[in-house]
């Protein structure tokens, strides 16, 4: 019993208010571009974190998402990225679009952005990719399911965010021994 | 404009944990740099160092770890609290005001009242929170206590900014015995 009102304590101390997210993103944002000369710098930094998160944000989302399968097209993967994933964590859905003829290549358009809500980019750092921290947590996320793929930001604040992701390969090298079939 | 108001489980505590982590890798390259300027200085190249503008805004940069993330939290829960506020009567008392930020504001910020407050009255408070949020998943136990207080100098921040934006002057610090409780003391500037 006691364990249970444990647990959900824990649960309920997960729900917090999504601006507090925001907010504390754009603190990082801006205590990033007074540390690094260069927007690039900054992009760079942000990617970094975001891989990271992303890395223990695949283990999150299996676990609470059982209905989640193994995807065998690109398609599907999409479709989990832009549906499930971003919904869960970010609260917004994506919509797929441009599939290079191939079908390695999408992108995917948040019309609204969490990460963005209150924000004003100046216009001397153009070149800051503002939500570069949703590419990087793609790529980390990806890599920990075994696909390798690049994720970019194409357009960013003040436009609704796009974001181009390739898919480069399946990373086979990083199986356990026993479990490929 | 709505986009916040899902209820996802937005990855808060991925991020902060990424932010100490970057924080304390950057104290650990000031510190660094610390120690090469004084060797550098100890052999008579200073005048080359100098001219090193990377370096030397690097030397002067002012803080470690902690008083950075403090001031981070600082910021964000200034901004914070005036979101959740704005639809409260005014307060009178700074009781009030504290019983304000030990519901509503704990609520929004940390997904929970805080378990006790108490006061001295006379502008010290101690604000009890038995299972803290960016603590609540340490190991109970002694084991993590010294990587945890690194933990709660961004909360200690952001109750400083939401107290600041309420128009209360205050230093605030905290101390943990074991996870995940943590004491806040709010100690108000006369």
């Amino acid at each position: 019993m006691s364990k249970q009102s444990k647990t959900t304590g824990v649960v309920d101390s997960r729900k917090m208010s999504g601006e507090l997210f925001t907010l504390t993103y754009g603190a990082l944002v801006a205590d990033l571009v007074r540390d690094f000369e260069r927007p690039a710098e900054v992009n760079r930094q942000l990617d970094k974190m975001g891989y990271n998160i992303g890395l223990r944000l695949a283990d999150d989302l299996l676990a609470k998402n059982s209905q989640i399968s193994r995807c065998t097209d690109l398609h599907q993967t999409a479709d989990v990225v832009a549906k499930t994933a971003l919904k869960n964590y970010l609260g917004v859905t994506a919509q797929v679009t441009n599939w290079s003829s191939n079908n390695d290549e999408f992108s995917m358009v948040l019309e609204s952005n969490p990460l963005t809500e209150f924000v004003e980019v100046p216009s001397d750092l153009s070149e800051l990719r503002y939500s570069q921290i949703i590419c990087g947590a793609i790529r980390g996320a990806m890599e920990s399911l075994h696909m390798e793929v690049t994720a970019s930001v194409v357009t960013d604040v003040p436009n609704p965010t796009e974001i181009r992701v390739k898919f480069i390969r399946i990373l086979q090298e990083y199986l356990p021994a026993g479990e490929e079939d | 404009m709505n986009s916040l108001n899902h209820s996802a489980n937005f990855p808060w505590d991925f991020l902060h944990a990424e932010i100490v982590k970057y924080q304390q890798a950057k104290e650990e390259k000031e510190k660094e740099v610390r120690q090469k300027y004084a060797e550098q200085l100890s052999s008579g190249l200073d005048a080359e160092v100098l001219t090193d503008s990377q370096l030397v805004q690097q030397l002067f940069e002012q803080g470690n770890a902690g008083t950075r993330l403090e001031s981070m939290g600082f910021r964000v829960g200034y901004a914070l609290v005036e979101k959740i506020a704005k639809d409260c009567p005014r307060f009178t008392t700074e009781l009030d005001i504290m019983k304000f930020v030990c519901k509503e504001f704990w609520t929004s910020a940390f997904g929970k009242q805080v378990d006790n407050l108490r006061t001295n009255h006379q502008g010290v408070y101690v604000v009890q929170d038995n299972r803290f949020y960016t603590v609540s998943t340490f190991s109970e136990s002694k084991q993590y206590l010294e990587e945890a207080a690194m933990y709660l100098s961004f909360p200690s921040g952001m109750v400083r900014g939401a107290l600041q934006n309420l128009g209360i002057s205050s230093v605030v610090t905290n101390s943990c015995d074991t996870l995940p409780s943590v004491k806040f003391h709010v100690h108000i500037a006369r």
